[in-house]
């Protein structure tokens, strides 16, 4: 355990302590308790810079399963934390913002801050895990905790189909990923994401290559939301807004974008990854920006900008993995401007699309909707809000001077240089990237502007909104405000922030990279009438023409709402709970006897049968004891007792009999010496005979059923059953397949301190059994609970 | 279902004290001699079945004011929490250690975390044999009505 690894749990620890705090403190907001956490994590985070930026890198470890190889390895480089300074940062934020956005009085706090911190941990595991099942462990959390957090107001519909449909598109897509790594791990014969990338050749000539990379990629589009996944990132937008910014913005939709940049040692230089990870990240900018402008809903506008801004982040990491086609990756600047961009842009994102989205929030908190539609004219009545909004959404536009201009001038860079590569086929098909990505920049542009405009400008309608509008609390501007002044900062000292955070992250990308012979001049605003320079002032022009225009226009982009990829998505639920409905209805008959002959019959052909394969039929029983006197009297005790059970007149005869042969088997134990399962025998068999009796009240009256005749088939299951027992307990003793391991539980007393062996075993050798055992008896007794207390509380309502 | 069988009822206020005995020594004597958590967990809730049978729910009630539900869940705690202990102490989770102590009035006395374990199992079992007859007791007594 180092500091990095309380790091990540810390969060998970402290949540064990927010409902007590809730409780016990219901007059102070509970943000309040929480937001040290992330502010100290980011104060230990900070003070890492400088040793990664000199070119360090931190692992530790902490053994968790060595007898697996997984081992919860955490490795620090310029990658992580620049993500891990993102979570803890943004994520301060978000709580210090949260704490005037949700009202203590109404909202369930509790279980906001825990799912909060849930998150946090999950996210920060996720990116300083080094063993790629540890990191998918922490995948799938992230997605359990955004689960949680969109479905928040559960009582709306909307958000249960929200949560459930981004659970589900995210979970597939994390199984994918770990087929995907599992691949890997067997190709490489380690689980560690560091030991993979030094076997890159390896993985490269494996047939498996292929698979291994779709399925990775799968995962990193479905979490980042990418086309044709993208559908659940508007839908998840039913979460807080606080929520919103902090998962759907600034840190779990980029995991995605981690995943590709952590494993493009591995897969950068093959075309395939080359076309698909530039291609999607493409498509992806240029459909959600053109579906951005037709939305009326400020929330679901972001939403659709967000994926289009991980579509343009994700397409420069693609562009970028050229740089790996001439073996461990050249650092020569026409390949690596694009992955300096991408991380530039994932940087900036965080500032302004957070700024962007509390922004929202206000906007929703203080007017009550969020339908530009009913907004208008708010800039009389919010200047700061509409200060910021005019600061994040022209970052988001690409204009100066904000830090969106830089990095936007060096997406255009990126796409211009892709068709000088000269390699997978670009000279061709490479002059359309530039082109795509310039109209999708365009739509942005137009976005932006409506962004900006809309709820500010024109007229003010008090009429149509449900309250009286004012500017928000000083407490809810603090943080975008802080997140604007970071906007305005990057653009005036980006050469700072390459230095401490970009080039130490493209280091951790690019193996070779180092700042000082990288080739990479120093970020600048103005770089002379450059192609790039045009491209933006084409934007601009062509995005002031399409805005004023846009009015007139009527809604052309509509598909018929039937082919649409929600409807593919609702299409595909319903169909799937229809089949499974149909498929469990066909067996699960609801009677007990259809039950009984599955689990006999299944018991018969698997245990018969594995001895038929084995040829286990090879009695040997020398070896066995002589059968005494006092065991032959009970043998047929037990015998008369089990008849007596079936031909009992009374269920009470029936329930005692019973009862009496659970008591004769405690006595076989008494007679073989084993005290322990005799006591255990006969006080289980005493509190479920008592069980057995309280329940006797609740069956319906005994009728007397006339025997049916003789069931033939019935009696061939019978005879099935106990032949396989009798046999597999004959043959127990003549087949010696594996060594005898009783050995080690003979040394109870030196290893254990304990001189009962059975004792000994439960709760020291096998004591993970007994954990689960208890816990299995556990979710049993809750489940009786539930199953009586619903039917009492059906009772008594009716 | 009040029960005014008044021999079983002079008998169980005798017999409960030894059988809860019992079960606490069964516990005790797991380390060495056959007993153990779950046994112990399951004489101490036979006990207390006995109770139930003699005499009515409210009576029984009264005399064990707690959640079942939460004794067996606070025993799983406790079972994994000695189990993530041993975390902390640089060991793999779930393993125990032993030693020997001077303790005043037992003199040397061999103490196990393996026991602490064991107390988790017990309050395990005996919460949820509890939580389950109590429920059907209760049941029983509301579909008489």
């Amino acid at each position: 355990m180092s500091w990095l690894h309380l790091l990540i749990l810390s969060p998970f620890i402290y949540t064990i302590l927010i409902p007590f705090l809730y409780k016990s403190f219901r007059r102070i907001h509970t943000g309040w308790f929480v937001l040290p956490l992330p502010l100290i994590l980011f104060a230990c985070l900070i003070k890492q810079v400088k040793i990664v930026a000199k070119g360090s890198v931190l692992s530790y470890v902490a053994r968790w399963i060595p007898s697996l190889g997984i081992d919860f390895v955490v490795y620090l480089d310029g990658l992580s934390l620049m993500f891990g300074l993102i979570i803890t940062g943004v994520g301060a934020l978000v709580v210090l913002y949260s704490v005037f956005y949700l009202a203590k009085e109404r909202e369930a706090l509790h279980n906001f801050y825990v799912y909060l911190l849930l998150f946090m941990g999950a996210m920060l595991g996720l990116v300083f895990a080094e063993n790629v099942l540890v990191l998918y462990l922490f995948w799938e959390l992230t997605s359990i905790s955004s689960f949680l957090l969109i479905a928040f107001w559960y009582q709306r519909k909307s958000s249960c189909y929200g949560a459930q449909k981004a659970f589900m598109i995210t979970v597939a897509g994390g199984l994918a990923m770990l087929a995907g790594v599992l691949l890997l791990a067997n190709i490489t014969g380690t689980f560690s994401i560091q030991e993979m990338i030094s076997q890159f050749s390896l993985i490269r000539n494996n047939p498996t290559f292929i698979a291994a990379m779709l399925l990775l990629l799968l995962g990193a589009f479905t979490k980042s939301a990418q086309f044709p996944f993208h559908i659940w990132l508007p839908d998840a937008m039913e979460a807080p807004t606080p929520i919103s910014a902090y998962l759907h913005s600034a840190t779990m939709v980029k995991a995605g974008i981690y995943l590709i940049a952590r494993f493009t040692p591995i897969f950068g230089g093959s075309m395939l990854w080359f076309w698909l990870v530039t291609g999607v990240g493409l498509l992806t900018l240029f459909w959600a920006s053109l579906v951005a402008i037709r939305q009326v809903d400020l929330k679901a506008m972001l939403a659709y900008s967000t994926v289009g801004q991980l579509g343009l982040i994700i397409c420069l990491l693609g562009i970028g993995s050229a740089a790996f086609y001439y073996g461990t990756g050249v650092t020569e600047p026409l390949y690596t401007t694009a992955i300096l961009a991408a991380i530039f842009h994932l940087v900036n994102h965080s500032t302004f699309k957070g700024c962007l989205f509390m922004v929202v929030g206000i906007i929703d908190h203080e007017a009550g909707t969020r339908d530009i539609r009913r907004l208008g004219g708010l800039l009389n009545i919010m200047p700061v809000t509409f200060t910021l909004a005019v600061i994040g959404g022209f970052a988001m536009a690409g204009l100066p001077p904000f830090n969106g201009f830089l990095s936007k001038e060096m997406f255009f860079t990126g796409v211009l240089n892709a068709s000088q590569f000269g390699i997978f086929h670009l000279e061709t098909w490479g002059k359309l990237i530039p082109v795509v990505a310039w109209i999708a920049s365009i739509f942005t542009f137009v976005y932006c502007l409506i962004f900006v405009t809309r709820p500010f400008l024109g007229k003010h309608h008090p009429q149509k909104l449900e309250k009286i509008t004012r500017e928000a609390h000083l407490g809810m501007l603090i943080s975008p405000a802080l997140l604007a002044s970071l906007v305005i900062l990057f653009f005036f000292f980006p050469n700072d922030l390459a230095k401490y955070i970009l080039y130490p992250t493209m280091a951790a990308i690019l193996p070779g990279f180092t700042a000082i012979d990288s080739g990479l001049g120093p970020i600048r605003a103005w770089h002379g009438w450059t192609p790039e320079l045009f491209m933006t002032l084409g934007v601009v022009t062509a995005g002031l023409v399409v805005y004023f225009a846009f009015r007139k226009w009527p809604r052309i982009i509509r598909l018929p709402s039937r082919f649409t990829w929600n409807a593919l998505y609702d299409g595909i639920l319903e169909k799937t709970e229809e089949l499974s409905g149909r498929v469990t209805g066909s067996y699960m008959t609801g009677r007990l006897r259809d039950y009984l002959i599955y689990i006999f019959v299944g018991f018969i052909i698997l245990t018969a049968g594995t001895m038929v394969i084995n040829g286990s039929f090879a009695f040997d029983l020398t070896t066995n004891s002589p059968v005494l006197f006092y065991e032959f009297v009970l043998f047929f005790v037990v015998i008369g007792a089990a008849v007596l059970v079936l031909r009992g007149r009374t269920r009470l005869a029936s329930v005692v009999a019973l009862g009496v042969v659970g008591y004769l088997i405690a006595g076989f134990y008494v007679i073989l010496r084993a005290p322990d399962l005799a006591l255990t025998q006969i006080v289980v068999e005493t509190v479920t005979t008592v069980l057995f009796l309280l329940c006797l009240y609740f069956l319906p009256r005994w009728n007397e059923e006339k025997p049916e005749g003789f069931r033939r088939f019935d009696f061939v299951i019978a005879l099935g059953v106990g032949l396989t027992v009798t046999s597999l307990a004959l043959a127990a003793s003549g087949n010696n397949l594996f060594d005898s391991i009783s050995w080690f539980y003979e040394q109870a007393y030196e290893l254990a301190g304990a001189k009962n062996i059975v004792n000994a075993i439960l709760v020291d050798f096998r004591g993970f059994d007994t954990m689960f055992e208890i816990l299995v008896l556990c979710i049993g007794g809750l489940g009786v609970h539930t199953l009586i207390k619903l039917y009492l509380e059906g009772r008594k309502t009716k | 279902m009040k029960s005014n069988d008044v021999i079983l009822q002079t008998v169980t206020r005798l017999m409960t004290f030894i059988i809860l005995s019992f079960a606490v020594y069964l516990f005790m004597a797991g380390h060495h001699n056959p007993g153990g958590g779950f046994i112990g967990g399951m004489v101490f809730a036979a006990g207390i079945v006995l109770l139930l049978l003699a005499f009515d729910l409210k009576t029984v009630r009264a005399g064990f004011p707690l959640d079942f539900k939460f004794l067996a869940a606070g025993g799983v705690l406790l079972a994994l929490g000695t189990g993530i202990a041993s975390i902390f102490f640089g060991r793999q989770f779930l393993s125990h250690s032993f030693g020997t102590f001077h303790l005043p009035l037992f003199g040397e006395t061999e103490l196990a975390t393996a026991v602490l374990f064991d107390v988790g199992v017990a309050l395990a079992v005996l919460g949820t044999a509890l939580s389950i007859i109590f429920d059907i007791r209760e049941d029983i007594s509301i579909w008489k009505h």
